[in-house]
């Protein structure tokens, strides 16, 4: 079809956007796709649990006790003879969810405070970026064990405190974003065509600040995850009856030299996952172009 | 050795039939495709190409300074008296280098070791390939800068690059180059990044040492213009291809290739003439001030200007970097805050105009950016691009606007097919085209063009002015064309104005500027256009 | 640069503050007594432990109490162990603490320097691949599951290495610093390959290369201060990591430092302990995070200048 007797736009070829392009690339590394399929089988895992889980979570079998792994309990039992498969399906149900709550508490909180940062510059910038450094200066690590200690081993307050912890990068990174932006020409130019600034800050800010931010949340999670495992394994984070991997690794180091599997079937699940976050995480970094690095 | 006798006949580098490519996952891309040249000891070679010619890897590869993979040499010689260094070893490669032959590069902010003292760094190739001791060393460093016209050498010596000029710091590299007096410079578009002024200060430096030196030199350019006045044989490269090789005459006077003879009508020549006086004001600027920071950081960018821009008339604003050019322009559209002072547009005070008066205004005049790259929001369509200003200021429903982008297609060049497409998807030349259509959607009365063409290649720098002119006329348009480039302004503006550091040093149409200027910045100015005297 | 020291000393003095009196009213207003666990305690005796930890005065007094006996030094007495001071067991875990993190550090940075280092120079061959892989490995594997592990294989399995205590039996510092060490050495490899590759790609590094100078010597005096200046600039936040690490790693192999004490103490509700060490760590932790920051700002000399003079034009 000849250029000049085209008369609806519709006739005209697609063009490819960027975000097509960041998936073309995306689906070529294969670490990435791996990390992509074995967190999606997970999530499907994780929100079915109660349903497929081969065993109740609280079956126990006292008389059975610590058995290796068998065709009746593929990934053994664990000194109580309770299904080490199911324990791990039911931890990871908290360990997802608190690496999905975590995460987005901390989005929340940072990508809000960054943006209005970035966006409105000057002094209200240089005060919010001012307590954004001295909260980075505290330890935080430390604090978040004392949170536990004080107000008891409450999950939500988890959540709220290892959120607070990871909000400060995703507030530097979004100001980071929205500073650049705003010097670039495009935002200059929707400015000078009058546009109003909910505007500009929907159709110009958003869709280009959102790449790095995808990246950054997904090398969040695992971050937020090893934490709420750390606590775990301290006896600070969850607490039975509730499981979570960083529990059951507890646990399984606990009673290692016996009984090895209950150690180290909950610690491939975590490492498993943690993987597949990095891997998802370096190959969107790459593909969408997103440059400097977190770690 | 028969060797010594041979010596004098042959040319210093003869380059002949070299052929490069890159392997890439897509494909093997020929980058420079059976090029052959000379260099003469005590002449200048320059080699001409638009971007992605294939100059600077041509050279580059010569030295082993172009990875291998990607890159790879499938044919050809380079004889460096005598010796072919394509196929020398590393270990010879880099005897030869910073020795034998020295390079200088683009951008000289970039180029020096930001860690390192000057001084340190540019004894380096004295104490590798001399071990000459260090304090010796320095001596000779330090005799160097004060020969490439460096006022306080020692100081200089113990400085770090960030605390340098530009104009200071390509000096230190051409110093650093000449340390252990080399028989051939390679230099790579030394002057781009320069100011104007500054890029005639360094060319009449290179000329100088290579003539007092007697060596041979390799000057990369994208602009013929640049090497007008030094070089003595030019190469015009295209798509890693020689097109044409010739004495300097030759080239200017009698160009036989289609594409040379491009590359010379790009070159902006000739005035305009200012349209009648009769004409009424559209802008008036009276006291403009704008100025950035605070206390003692403040930044007088425009301090005290006062100007007339006419209706229908394209008002040239030129000036080096930090002469406030920029900023003039936006302020008159109201994208920067405003210090003191008064803009009256079309009678009307806009200083103070703000919420929907100020949405009508913006409506009347536009700008056009200099960086085609930086200015389309990559992630928008050209259609939701162009459709946006329409929609917004509701000069087209949702029904109508796709005719109208269409229409707004045509009348910038570009193909109606291609109205789906990203901004990635185009050439820089094809993107300024877009960012044009968007300037021009809502039909202003004002316009102002920031440094339109100069990210751009030459021949698209002529493209893209045409079509400016002819839009221009054909929209009825006023336009505030701001421009480091004296000979771009000439060849477009009816009047044009000279800053300095903020401040008008003068002003008047463009004829009598060029032929009498009367303040000596503007002579300085004036005489620091390159090659003047060829394409007068 | 002195001034720039200075300014971030006085910086490092509210955060220092802010720690301290947010610590100490979290502890205070922490649900329960530190002696309501003690079974029938009589009134008075209560009252005497009260009086002798100052739990009697009003709270804002009891604070500036705490203040005043800080600086003197004075972490006050331990809730869980009468007669034994906080300081006591703070210098008691301290060096051992102190010892563990510095060889964690020690491995941290030269093994993950090297690799990255070496990655950086061949990237996306087997020499960056590599290494690579098992920085990859050593961030997802956590502290608390390599530890276990590691005793599980070389402990247990090949008896090649004690695996409790610290400074007991020849070779049993081994395994916790390994453990310790591996996840920053990880991160400090990722970080010092992304730092070189980013620096090898600069124009000034083709500067040093048109020299004519030999690849060794472009990558020692060109690319390796501008590469690593983000390895050193997280020292600071590794350091902080390092501590919160041990706490893990010397529960795992029994070591009696600071981090086992605090843990011991959370449990405990041992108040003043864990009032004590908060504060000692904290303040450890900001003083590494500014004494990371002054070495990075020194090691480039842009910063280095901004807080000394303007420069020449």
């Amino acid at each position: 079809m000849s250029s000049t007797t085209l008369t609806s736009i519709q006739e005209a070829e697609r063009g490819t956007s960027l975000w097509q392009d960041a998936w073309v690339r995306l689906r070529k590394n294969k670490l990435a796709v791996f990390g992509l399929i074995v967190l999606v089988t997970m999530g499907v895992v994780a929100l079915f649990t109660p349903w497929i889980a081969p065993y109740a979570y609280d079956a126990q079998n006292l008389d059975l006790g610590a058995t290796p792994p068998s065709a009746r309990h593929w990934l053994g039992t664990d000194i109580f003879g309770r299904d080490m498969l199911t324990q791990i399906m039911y931890g990871g149900r908290i360990s997802l969810a608190v690496g999905l709550i975590a995460t987005s508490v901390a989005l929340t909180i940072g990508v809000t405070w960054g943006a209005i940062a970035g966006y409105v510059g000057g002094r209200t910038d240089a005060i919010m970026m001012r307590l954004v450094d001295i909260l980075y200066a505290l330890p935080f690590m430390i604090f978040i064990v004392l949170l536990m200690v004080v107000f008891g081993r409450n999950i939500i307050l988890l959540f709220l405190a290892i959120g607070a912890v990871e909000w400060l990068t995703m507030a530097r990174i979004m100001r980071g974003q929205v500073q650049s932006l705003r010097q670039q020409e495009f935002v200059e130019a929707a400015v000078s065509l009058g546009l109003p600034a909910r505007t500009i800050i929907r159709r110009h800010l958003i869709p280009n600040a959102l790449g790095p931010i995808i990246v950054y949340t997904t090398l969040t999670i695992p971050s937020v995850m090893l934490l709420e495992a750390f606590l775990s394994f301290l006896g600070l984070g969850i607490q039975p009856p509730q499981t979570s991997w960083g529990l059951l690794i507890s646990y399984g180091a606990e009673t290692m030299e016996e009984y090895p599997w209950l150690l180290i079937y909950p610690g491939l699940a975590l490492t498993l996952t943690l993987f597949s976050l990095n891997f998802l995480g370096d190959g969107l970094r790459d593909a969408l172009d997103v440059r400097g690095s977190k770690d | 050795m028969t060797c010594e006798a041979q010596k004098t006949e042959m040319a210093l580098l003869e380059v002949n039939n070299l052929a490069i490519s890159f392997v890439t996952r897509n494909g093997t891309n020929r980058a420079v495709d059976d090029i052959s040249f000379t260099v003469e000891s005590g002449s200048i070679t320059a080699i001409i190409g638009e971007s992605g010619s294939g100059k600077s890897v041509s050279c580059y590869s010569m030295l082993g300074l172009v990875p291998m993979p990607p890159g790879r040499i499938d044919g050809g010689t380079a004889l460096f008296e005598g010796r072919d260094l394509l196929t020398m070893k590393e270990a010879e490669l880099r005897e030869i280098r910073g020795r034998d032959i020295a390079m200088i590069f683009q951008d000289p902010m970039t180029c020096l070791n930001p860690y390192l003292r000057v001084g340190e760094q540019m004894i380096e190739p004295l104490v590798y390939h001399q071990s000459t001791n260090k304090k010796e060393a320095l001596e000779r460093a330090r005799l160097l800068l004060e020969e490439v016209g460096i006022r306080d050498p020692k100081r200089m010596l113990a400085s770090y690059p960030h605390q340098l000029s530009g104009g200071m710091r390509q000096r230190v590299m051409i110093a650093m180059a000449l340390i252990n007096e080399p028989k051939l410079l390679i230099a790579d578009e030394p002057t781009t990044a320069l100011d104007v002024t500054i890029q005639a200060q360094i060319l009449k430096l290179v000329s100088e040492l290579q003539k007092k030196r007697n060596i041979g030199v390799i000057f990369i350019s994208h602009d013929l213009a640049v090497v007008a006045d030094i070089a003595d044989e030019i190469a015009v490269m295209q798509t890693g291809k020689i097109v044409e090789r010739g004495n300097r005459t030759a080239i200017f006077d009698q160009a036989k290739h289609p594409y040379t003879q491009k590359l010379l009508a790009a070159i902006p020549s000739g005035s305009k003439e200012a349209i009648a006086e009769a004409a009424q004001d559209l802008i008036q600027v009276r006291g403009l001030k704008t100025w950035f920071g605070q206390g003692e950081q403040t930044v007088k960018a425009v301090d005290d200007v006062s100007f007339d821009i006419r209706r229908g008339e394209v008002l040239g604003l030129v000036g080096e970097s930090g002469s406030g050019k920029s900023t003039i322009g936006r302020s008159l559209l109201r994208l920067v805050p405003i210090t003191a002072g008064s803009v009256r547009f079309d009678g009307e005070e806009i200083t103070s105009s703000s919420g929907s008066e100020l949405k009508a205004l913006r409506r009347r005049m536009q700008m056009i950016f200099q960086d085609p790259f930086a200015s389309l929001n990559p992630r928008m369509t050209v259609f939701d691009t162009l459709a946006e200003p329409l929609l917004l200021h509701r000069i087209d429903s949702k029904q109508s606007v796709e005719n109208s982008v269409l229409t707004l297609m045509d009348d910038v060049g570009l193909a109606r097919s291609s109205v789906r497409k990203y901004p990635h998807e185009f050439s820089g030349g094809q993107r300024q085209r877009i960012a044009i259509g968007r300037a021009l959607a809502t039909r202003p009365e004002f316009v102002v063009a920031d440094e339109p063409v100069s990210a751009l290649d030459v021949t698209i720098q002529a493209q893209i002015l045409d079509l400016m002119q002819e839009l221009g006329k054909e929209y009825g348009l006023t336009m505030l064309f701001v421009s480091h480039d004296l000979a771009v302004v000439r060849h477009l503006a009816d009047r044009i104005i000279v800053l300095y550091h903020g401040k008008i040093v003068e002003q008047g149409s463009g004829s009598s500027l060029f032929e009498s200027p009367q303040e000596t910045y503007t002579q300085e100015l004036l005489s620091a256009i390159p090659g003047r005297a060829l394409l007068a | 640069m002195s001034r720039f020291i200075a300014i971030r000393l006085l910086q490092a003095i509210p955060v220092i503050l802010a720690v301290i009196t947010v610590t100490f009213f979290l502890v205070r207003v922490a649900p329960g007594g530190p002696f309501d666990s003690e079974k029938a305690v009589l009134p008075e005796v209560k009252a005497a432990l009260e009086a002798q930890y100052k739990l009697d005065l009003p709270l804002f007094q009891q604070y500036t109490a705490y203040l005043s006996d800080l600086a003197k030094g004075d972490f006050g007495p331990s809730f869980k162990y009468p007669g034994r001071s906080v300081n006591e067991l703070i210098e008691a875990g301290l060096l051992v603490t102190a010892e563990l993190g510095f060889y964690a550090l020690l491995i941290a940075t030269l093994v993950g320097g090297l690799a990255g280092i070496f990655a950086s120079l061949k990237p996306n061959s087997a020499q960056d691949y590599v290494p690579m892989s098992l920085a990859m490995i050593g961030i997802c594997m956590p502290t608390f599951l390599l530890g276990p592990l590691l005793v599980l294989i070389f402990g247990i399995e090949l008896e090649w290495l004690p695996v409790t205590g610290w400074g007991d039996i020849p070779g049993d510092k081994i395994l916790p610093s390994i453990t310790l060490g591996a996840a920053y050495a990880a991160y400090i490899a990722r970080l010092s390959r992304a730092g070189m590759l980013e620096v090898l790609s600069q124009d000034y590094i083709r500067t040093a290369r048109a020299k004519g100078l030999p690849e060794h010597q472009v990558v020692l005096k060109h690319a390796l201060r501008g590469g690593l200046l983000p390895v050193v600039a997280f020292l600071g936040p590794a350091f902080a990591g390092l501590l919160a690490g041990s706490f893990v790693v010397e529960t795992i192999f029994q070591i009696p430092g600071l981090g086992r004490f605090y843990v011991q103490a959370a449990f405990n509700r041992d108040y003043t302990m864990i009032l004590g060490t908060t504060v000692f760590l904290s303040t450890l932790i900001v003083l590494f995070n500014l004494l990371s920051d002054i070495l990075a700002a020194s090691l480039n000399p842009r910063l280095r200048h901004q807080f000394h003079t303007g420069g020449m034009p």
